[in-house]
């Protein structure tokens, strides 16, 4: 299992979970770098991303897309508060509308990815997700509730299925 | 208020109870405010012994309380502003360790400067 710990704060509405890989530092990194690779892991199965735009800068904007089982897509959008290659990444994270456009300009949770070589040569990656506040939070519930648990629970059912 | 979670079934739990649409309801139903026992059998088409049943799993996974009323059993978050905190965290922690365990398959899938 590569999640090592999880936190999560109720006060401040804050999660942390920290992994380990045995991969090196700039490998891991492209996970996030590479959009390519950021599509085969950010949506959940049944909810696979296509990445339309990728500007890892500060100021930049990441966008893309999730196509659900019926062909529905849902868009989302990052936007860049820090970027130093290959440790840190710090965004907001957001939804967008139909057409692509985002929703109120409000994020639904801030993003902090930082990594770590490790001494066996592997590395560490902490990510720090927080409801920048309780409208973000019961937007994401609402949504969630719907959607989010059920992309939550389509994540765990090819695990299912396997056993 | 920090809260640790050393191991998975307590998040077992929360998607068990989660994984039938009826419990999904209840929970979305409870989260906008108290319902009673019957008043929820009344809205499904289902038992009422049925109900009592997905209130026990949801109770169980933490996610409603059940309170008696004179007569009535009333089911609630609660906390509510605390349970929907925990019930959103827990959204965003299994959203996260799905998307980990996906990078780990990419890293073990792929060559490219991956180590063993």
């Amino acid at each position: 299992m590569s999640v090592t710990s999880v936190h999560k704060d109720v006060e401040a509405l804050t999660m942390r979970v920290e992994a380990a890989f045995a991969a090196p530092l700039e490998r891991v990194w492209r996970l996030w770098s590479d959009p390519r690779q950021l599509e085969r892991w950010w949506g959940p199965p049944l909810y696979p991303a296509t990445v339309t735009e990728h500007d890892l800068e500060v100021g930049g904007t990441v966008r893309y897309y999730m196509t659900g089982p019926e062909g529905d897509r849902h868009y989302g959008w990052w936007k860049i508060t820090s970027v130093e290659p290959p440790q840190v990444l710090t965004f907001d994270d957001g939804f967008a509308d139909a057409e692509g456009n985002e929703l109120e300009e409000m994020p639904s949770a801030t993003v902090a990815v930082s990594l770590e070589e490790a001494e066996d040569g592997g590395s560490t990656m902490a990510i720090t997700s927080r409801f920048p506040s309780r409208e973000a939070m019961e937007q994401l519930l609402q949504m969630g509730m719907e959607e989010g648990m059920i992309a939550a629970l389509g994540q765990i059912d090819p695990l299912l299925a396997e056993s | 208020m920090v809260v640790g979670i050393p191991s998975s079934p307590p998040l077992d739990d929360v998607f068990y109870a989660l994984s039938d649409p009826t419990r999904r309801d209840i929970v979305a139903r409870a989260v906008t405010g108290e319902h009673s026992v019957s008043a929820l059998a009344r809205a499904y088409p289902i038992s009422l012994t049925a109900v009592q049943k997905h209130v026990a799993v949801l109770e169980r996974a933490g996610l409603v309380t059940k309170s008696r009323r004179g007569r009535e059993q009333i089911v609630s978050t609660e906390p509510r502003v605390l349970a929907q905190a925990h019930a959103a965290l827990d959204a965003l922690e299994a959203g996260w360790r799905g998307r980990i365990e996906r990078m780990q398959e990419i890293l073990d899938t792929t060559s490219e400067g991956g180590s063993t």
